[in-house]
């Protein structure tokens, strides 16, 4: 069985099982409008105060905030659910299980679960970023919208690797859920331009936990400022982060002794 | 009251050796807490170094502000209500409904408990923050001492409000919308995104009917030195008031949860 169609039917159980609790609907548009009406307010709040933030104007601050919402809620939906199951199923000693299992077993760790309902912060996310397209240009070209797409693609690869280097890591400390919880503090700094930080927050926020590349960049083609050698560099972060991500697991794997027996 | 003393000494004391245990992965946690109010700072420091001083704030306001909100921060983290749905879903509700201490007093004693450690963790992240910002903090000997009392007050405050909506879940286990919506409110409304002199001034005064300000803003702007004589003393009556408020609601609202409750579970 190839990798896609494992993934597939995996998410369609996962997605099955989630349909069955339909209020979690309703309790997750809750959770969406929260989040969206304060972080709209937030930049209510700034822009009632100044014309620019350092140089991004209303519209592209709500393309970032966007791309942020899109991002997090494809991250909360593929992702997360994922790593802490990983990092539970290493505490209890039943990874073994997925090691006897004959898939590669990063792909399996990484499809096992879906939160179907986050899936509406990618549509919340969705529409704000029209919302600040239409601010921000009134003609955008199709290659402009061809980088978008493809540095939204790379964010979202981006943040999977930095969540799963992080569950790596309970291979060999078992209960580090506490450093996902650092990772996803560490997000919410994505949710403004990481151009607007002091420099050492934004060499961190660039090389160490690389948001930049992640948000910041497809915000960027947006705001028709992205030029053709920052997507390429965006590329390579990506398949550098991948290369990481599959040497951390794999060092992690042949390091682990097991727990159950 | 001499045994309910011992009671929390003994839960604090339990709690602190409970998170030394833990202490990188309090660390941890601690650290990405922080990165909130950093980024609040670098926006509202950006955003006044351009357009001037907003509502009494500016460069250097922002930054005590937002450095003394790290510690107050620490200190009003609290029993998530979301607890509550976990431990009636499970039925571990009943372990805790044979203990004689009832789970109020435990749970304040443990989270104060937390506290020594996680301000102990704090320092360094502080001592840091301050270095590269540079507030500008020089309290009184009054302040320091308000600020002091206005922080546990603050603690007790918050706790007995996420108390009060974790009992909730008694009459149904869908809490987590009405939690989102209040700990929404209190993002705004407490002057945790940002001082309440920069909100509109209608959002100032409603604010001035709720609690959340107690908890946040007004030990920050105690020590920052935004507030005279008066209103510190107005503040520190206000903070007991709604402590009491609080605390008698709990006390009729947890007599009708529990006669609600029958048990699940083992």
């Amino acid at each position: 069985m190839n990798g896609f169609r494992l993934a597939a039917m995996h998410w369609k159980v996962g997605a099955m099982n989630e349909v069955q609790y339909r209020v979690n609907f309703f309790l997750q548009l809750v959770d969406s409008a929260i989040r969206l009406g304060t972080g709209l307010i937030a930049i209510w709040l700034v822009f009632s105060h100044t014309e620019d933030l350092a140089g991004w104007s209303r519209h592209e601050l709500l393309a970032v905030m966007g791309i942020h919402i899109l991002l997090s809620g494809i991250n909360r939906t593929f992702v997360e659910p994922n790593v802490f199951q990983f990092i539970y199923t290493i505490g209890e000693g039943e990874f073994d299980y997925v090691l006897a299992r004959p898939v590669d077993s990063q792909l399996m760790v990484s499809v096992r679960n879906l939160r179907f309902w986050q899936l509406v912060d990618v549509i919340v996310g969705g529409v704000v970023i029209v919302w600040a397209v239409i601010g921000i240009v009134e003609d955008t070209s199709w290659v402009e919208v061809l980088a978008f797409l493809v540095a939204v693609f790379c964010g979202a690869i981006i943040l999977y690797c930095m969540w799963m280097v992080v569950a790596a890591a309970a291979f060999k400390w078992i209960r580090v859920d506490d450093t996902v919880q650092l990772l996803n503090g560490l997000f919410q700094a994505g949710r403004w331009p990481v151009t607007i930080y002091p420099g050492w927050l934004r060499l961190t926020l660039t090389f160490v936990v690389p948001l930049a590349f992640a948000i910041t960049v497809p915000a960027e083609s947006l705001a028709s400022r992205l030029t053709g050698g920052m997507l390429a560099l965006t590329l390579i972060v990506t398949a550098i982060m991948l290369l990481i991500t599959r040497v951390a697991w794999q060092h992690g794997v042949r390091n682990y002794s097991g727990a159950s027996a | 009251m001499r045994k309910l003393v011992a009671v929390y000494a003994a839960e604090m004391k339990f709690a602190v050796a409970n998170q030394m245990q833990y202490r990188w992965a309090a660390f941890f946690q601690l650290i990405g807490f922080l990165i909130e109010p950093v980024v609040y700072l670098v926006v509202w420091r950006t955003v006044a170094e351009s357009g001037g001083p907003i509502g009494g704030y500016g460069v250097a306001e922002f930054t005590s502000y937002y450095i003394v909100w790290t510690l107050v921060r620490n200190m009003n983290l609290a029993l998530a209500p979301g607890s509550w749905d976990y431990w009636i879903q499970s039925g571990r509700i009943s372990n805790d409904l044979m203990h004689p201490v009832p789970i109020f007093h435990r749970q304040l004693a443990a989270f104060a408990g937390f506290k020594f450690v996680w301000i102990f963790l704090w320092f360094p992240v502080a001592a840091g923050l301050s270095l590269i910002f540079k507030p500008d903090l020089s309290p009184t000997l009054l302040q320091g001492l308000v600020f002091f009392v206005a922080i546990w007050l603050g603690y007790l405050i918050r706790f007995s409000l996420l108390f009060l909506m974790g009992l909730v879940s008694f009459w149904t286990t869908r809490a987590q919308a009405l939690i989102e919506i209040v700990i929404g409110a209190e993002l705004l409304l407490s002057g945790r995104l940002v001082p309440l002199a920069v909100m509109p001034d209608w959002v100032e005064r409603l604010a001035g009917w709720l609690p959340f300000q107690w908890t946040f803003q007004y030990p920050i702007e105690v020590l920052i030195g935004q507030l005279d004589t008066e209103e510190i003393f107005v503040g520190l009556g206000t903070q007991f008031l709604w402590g009491g408020i609080l605390i008698g609601a709990i006390v009729v609202t947890w007599r009708s949860a529990i006669k609600r409750y029958t048990a699940v579970g083992s």
